[in-house]
């Protein structure tokens, strides 16, 4: 598939300009920086003890002191949702680095070299893309048990067609430009015109792809852990606490609804940043406002 | 276009062979030995003997796979461990419900996405397009599974319209049978809805830029026929290729949603089998998953040639 | 009376004014050409009249369409008007049509929607009209898609939808700048005679005055959507009353000042001892075929075809041909940035050809290049100091930081751009300043050859201008030969002391400039020179016609 787009041609003072008059950027920056900061928050601090279990305040409905309700252990639902914060952004963090670290060098030496190289690099995206990444977490997990590492590399293997498909369509968008024969003319080598030409003009499209795999990062984190793939408890995680919600969903509502609106509202947060981020560098979108 | 169809056939086949590899590598060589590994650490030496015979782990490395892959292409997956029957037969039993369910997801999500993305693109930047794009950018946020949980909750503890879970067989009366299917396949289909009005939406409008869509104006057909007669068929090829992602996305969505909603399907087959390490059918049903994925890859494949004049003639 | 008649019109898109008070009416039968450099609101024009602008635009005046006022018009009304009484052929022919779609259809389809004919006699029309432009249904049945056609056969298409229903105006934007000399002339042909046929009204916009005389009855000179001069084309050409007009008339006949040409190599046997700078010697390229199944491919495509020839140092030759005659894979290769299949070329004595890129670096450092687009030739993300400063990668001893930003300076100041230039971005530049600075980065190593790349063909006649002037001027200055790839003879004749003809891969002729193209032997040469459009020419055979 061929990828069109055109390169903003921006000073970092106009793009701040924008992106702060960019409603979608701005909810989304305003989302996940609060998201972020409550992980952070959570390493010095939570309303209560998420280690401690307190049968005598279990399942209790939201209230002045457990704004969220407690969970059947008595543990607080919002303290857990902190914690699981950070979990969860751990594990999508890590699995957006593989795939940006490998993805992003295989897609582009595709589009560079071409040819065989090219050939060998899809084939390779084919293989893996045949695998979603539940199916290796499954694989993943029937040898090596359960757990958190094993979740994010699974996600992360996934991530690695996604970024290389994207690295080599952009790659290959940039490499027909005259710029590059330019470059070239100047007795320039592909690895340093690669450096130099290709992927500063492409980091706005790896930025955009980022947060959208951030997003589904989370949410498949949270789905690995639902059904006990992910991260193991005692560590709470927003897709455990849905499981244990599950069974109890009659008695104790909360323990379902909050874990998963904050599911929900880190998840937009990521998408609306990715999608301001690409409104204010596409200037497609711009014309057409 | 005979080229091209294969091509794109002789790159599945590859794929797919490379997959069973990957497979067969990941499940056989790097656990060491199988056999222990599925009768854990209590069990004695002559037992897990015993499953090494049963299970041909003797025999050298590549004979093993030949005769694995070989097996799979007459359908013969083998023995399952714990169920003591064939696992064809166990595949047979759950297939009957994991691919009805994948289907009416894919076919949901579709009736719902491309007339929503079709809506939002013809009044793109006013009004209905924003409600519309904003409501798709929440349905992309929320996880199918909490998503049904809430469904079960609102559908079949408060207003018991339909069961909460189980399924009650085919022979129990088809339409049972698909009440029970009901809300699965809306969890399923609502956030990949989300995504696919979305890719129809983006790819429209992109399309709608193009000069011909102006040469098509000038022709003087209006608005609304330029917009279904020329962008539609043009935008297919992104929608296409999200189309095929998703149905990959629905198998493995339903390993997940057939938990929620404790259907007897594929994904749960395998789940379980994870829990008891019956390693003989989670490589038997990945397989099969896998394998189902390219399939819907390489009818991607095709498809594009069918909308894509130009496909057709170049290699 | 009017056909169309354009009143008072003003338009702007948010808050940007577009167009104010323009006037401009169209007769029956009458072709008025519509000219202006770019930005000066000629294709909005068109587009108002079509009412197919952005949403953001807003119009006031008058357009009046045969009595319909076309500015007050509901989108039905101009659903009715658009393909029926007004048709339009676009500038791109290569994306002007939907590729999904077979020609057939697309001709059909407006004959179709507007006469609610049945498919068959829809498709009958369609290949009366297609055979009417030039398509006959031997070559090209109505089953043929877009892409199975030549830019100037998709052009024939395009012209075919437009003209399908007869209209009584058509407006044709810029319909033959993305064609070569050969393709447009045929074209204007076609355009001129349907009009007459029909004897529809014909708004031709176009950005060049030599084709607008050929054509026009009348023009309108546009320039920042202002109207700045209207009238009798041959009068309004020959007078040059408006400074504006006379201005345009000028640079478009711009010829540089040479003092001196050089006039050595094959015409002159005295010189030929002198070594020459670039040989090139029988040099052959193929591009392998179409694969046409597994196992079979099509023959391969032979892009130049033994083609010998040398340039002497000092010395500027254009190589001109049609789009797709090999030119400008033949540039590559001398830029070493493709290999020839066969044959060799040496530059100062030494072979190019096969060369590692660390041996190429000496030549590398005296042979630079210049592209057509001044636009896609920086990289939007770096400042003009590193992008001019590029070249100086294959010099031997790196400079240092303050050596650099001082060679940066001194090749700006030889294109007549400033110091200050150097820390901005290439977007803060015009077309022509950038163009400007394609120039300084070319001439930053003090190369012995440039390869230009129809270096002024993106850029509006006054631009190109200065320009030409600018390349004149350096080749004195500093003795660089220049090899000037082009498909415009005026340009070629501007600057070269010697002209090659290159046509299907093979340089059919070579000789000095003025004598090829005042005198051309080869059937190429002859096409192009019967094709180019030539203001001086057209000029004076309007006031021959008119008496």
């Amino acid at each position: 598939m061929t990828l069109r787009f055109d390169i903003p041609e921006e000073n970092f003072a106009d793009i701040l300009v924008k992106a702060f008059t960019n409603r979608s950027f701005l909810t989304g920056f305003v989302i996940t920086a609060l998201v972020a900061a409550v992980a952070i928050v959570s390493f010095f601090w939570t309303p209560f003890d998420v280690t401690r279990l307190i049968i005598a305040d279990k399942t209790q409905a939201p209230s002045p002191v457990h704004w969220f309700g407690t969970d059947h252990f008595g543990r607080d639902i919002f303290s857990m949702i902190m914690v699981g914060a950070r979990n969860s952004i751990a594990v999508a963090l890590v699995a957006v680095g593989i795939g940006m670290g490998v993805g992003v060098p295989l897609g582009a030496l595709a589009a560079a070299r071409g040819g065989v190289v090219d050939e060998a690099v899809m084939r390779l995206n084919d293989l893996v893309f045949a695998f979603p990444a539940l199916l290796s977490a499954i694989m993943i997990t029937a040898i090596f048990g359960p757990g958190a590492l094993n979740a994010i590399i699974a996600i992360g293997i996934f991530n690695i067609p996604v970024f290389a498909r994207v690295a080599r369509a952009g790659a290959l968008a940039i490499w027909p430009r005259e710029f590059i024969l330019a470059a070239r003319a100047a007795g320039k080598g592909k690895a340093l015109i690669t450096m130099e030409h290709v992927l500063p003009n492409i980091v706005t499209l790896l930025l955009v792809q980022g947060t959208v795999q951030f997003a589904l990062g989370i949410l498949a984190e949270a789905g690995l852990s639902y059904v006990g793939l992910g991260t193991q408890p005692p560590m709470p995680s927003w897709g455990r606490m849905l499981f244990d919600a599950q069974t109890r969903m009659v008695a104790a509502p909360w323990m379902a609804i909050f874990p998963g609106m904050a599911i929900v509202v880190t998840v937009l947060g990521l998408n609306l940043l990715g999608d301001g981020i690409a409104d204010i560098l596409d200037p497609k979108s711009r014309r057409q406002r | 276009m005979t080229a091209y169809l294969l091509k794109r056939l002789a790159i599945a086949l590859i794929t797919l062979v490379l997959a069973s590899m990957v497979v067969f590598a990941v499940l056989e060589i790097i656990p060491g030995d199988p056999a222990r590994l599925m009768l854990g650490m209590n069990a004695s030496a002559d037992q897990v003997e015993l499953l090494r015979n049963q299970m041909g782990l003797n025999a050298p490395l590549a004979l093993r796979y030949l005769h694995w892959a070989g097996g799979l292409l007459s359908l013969d997956f083998g023995r399952s461990y714990t169920y003591s029957v064939p696992v064809i037969d166990l595949v047979r039993e759950r297939i009957v419900v994991s691919l009805p369910l994948a289907l009416i997801a894919l076919a949901l999500s579709t009736i719902i996405a491309i007339p929503v993305g079709l809506f939002s693109a013809g009044r793109h930047g006013r009004a209905g397009d924003t409600i519309a794009m904003g409501a798709a950018q929440l349905g992309v946020a929320v996880p199918n599974f909490w998503f049904a949980l809430m469904l079960i909750y609102l559908f079949a503890v408060w207003l018991r319209l339909v069961p909460a879970g189980g399924f009650p067989g085919w022979s129990a009366g088809v339409w049972v049978a698909l009440k029970s299917l009901v809300l699965p396949a809306i969890a399923l289909a609502l956030p990949q809805a989300a995504i696919l009005a979305r890719v129809t939406r983006s790819a429209l409008i992109e399309v709608l830029n193009e000069d011909y869509i102006r040469t098509a104006r000038a022709k003087g057909l209006p608005f609304r026929a330029v917009l279904w007669r020329h962008a539609l068929r043009n935008a297919m090829i992104p929608v296409l290729t999200i189309l095929g992602l998703q149905f990959a996305f629905l198998l493995a969505g339903t390993i997940i949603i057939e938990n929620v909603f404790y259907l007897p399907g594929l994904g749960r087959l395998v789940f379980q089998a994870i829990t008891q390490r019956d390693l003989i059918v989670v490589e038997s049903v990945v397989m099969l998953l896998v394998a189902a994925v390219i399939a819907v890859n390489l009818l991607v494949d095709l498809s594009y040639a069918v909308v894509d004049p130009r496909l057709r003639s170049r290699q | 009376m009017s056909l169309l008649e354009i009143e008072k019109l003003s338009l702007t898109i948010g808050d940007t004014p577009i167009l104010s008070d323009v006037e401009l009416s169209v007769a029956p039968g009458e072709v008025m050409g519509l000219v202006g450099e770019s930005g000066s609101g000629k294709s909005i024009t068109a587009l108002t009249v079509m009412r197919l602008l952005p949403w953001a635009a807003r119009a006031s005046g008058r357009i009046a369409f045969d009595g319909i006022d076309i500015l007050a018009a509901s989108e039905d009304q101009m659903c009715a008007l658009r393909g029926d009484d007004i048709g339009m052929v676009f500038q791109e022919p290569m994306t002007a049509l939907n590729p999904v779609k077979t020609i057939g259809e697309q001709v059909a389809e407006g004959i179709r929607w507007h006469t609610r004919a049945s498919r068959a006699d829809a498709e009958d029309r369609a290949r009366k009209m297609l055979d009417r432009v030039g398509l006959p249904s031997a070559q090209f049945p109505l089953s043929r898609y877009p892409h199975e056609l030549s830019g100037g056969q998709r052009q024939r298409v395009v012209i075919a939808i437009a003209c399908a229903l007869k209209p009584k105006l058509l407006i044709a934007d810029e319909p033959t700048t993305a064609l070569d000399v050969v393709l447009q002339a045929q074209i204007l042909d076609l355009l001129r005679d349907l009009v007459a046929e029909n004897r529809m009204g014909l708004l031709l916009i176009s950005h060049d005055l030599a084709v607008v005389t050929e054509m026009a009855d009348r023009i309108t000179i546009l320039r920042h959507g202002e109207v700045m001069e209207a009238g009798d084309t041959a009068r309004t050409l020959s007078e040059q009353r408006h400074p504006y007009t006379r201005q345009l008339a000028q640079a478009s006949m711009h010829v540089p000042a040479r003092a001196r040409t050089h006039e050595v190599g094959q015409d002159d046997p005295l010189l030929q001892a002198a070594k020459p700078l670039l040989q090139v010697e029988r040099v052959t390229r193929d591009y392998p075929g179409r694969r046409k199944s597994l196992l079979k491919r099509a023959a391969p495509t032979r892009a130049v075809d033994d083609v010998s020839f040398s340039i002497d140092p000092g010395q500027s030759v254009a190589l001109v041909g049609r789009s797709g005659c090999g030119k400008s894979t033949l540039a590559r290769m001398i830029l070493a940035l493709d290999g020839p299949t066969s044959g060799t070329i040496r530059f100062r004595g030494e072979v190019i050809t096969g060369k590692s890129e660390a041996e190429l670096k000496p030549a590398r450092r005296d042979m630079q290049v210049v592209f057509q687009d001044p636009y896609g030739s920086f990289d939007p993300r770096q400042k003009v100091e590193k992008l001019v400063a590029e070249p100086l990668h294959v010099l031997e001893k790196k400079p240092t930081n303050a050596e650099r930003r001082e060679m940066v300076a001194k090749a700006l100041h030889e294109v007549g751009l400033g110091p200050r230039d150097m820390d901005k971005y290439p977007h803060e530049f015009s077309g022509g300043q950038r163009q400007r600075l394609s120039i300084a980065r070319a001439i930053i190593t003090r190369p012995k050859l440039v390869v230009a790349d129809e270096p002024v063909s993106a850029l509006d006649v006054s631009i190109r201008a200065q320009i030409l002037d600018l390349f004149a001027e350096l080749n004195q200055k500093l003795g660089v030969a220049y090899l000037f790839i082009t498909h415009d003879l005026t340009v070629a004749r501007a600057i070269t002391d010697q002209v090659m003809i290159m046509h299907a891969g093979k340089i059919v002729e070579r000789g000095r400039t003025s004598r090829v193209l005042d005198h051309p032997q080869s059937e190429a040469a002859k096409a192009l020179v019967a094709a180019a459009p030539d203001l001086h020419r057209a000029i004076a055979r309007r006031l021959q016609e008119q008496g």
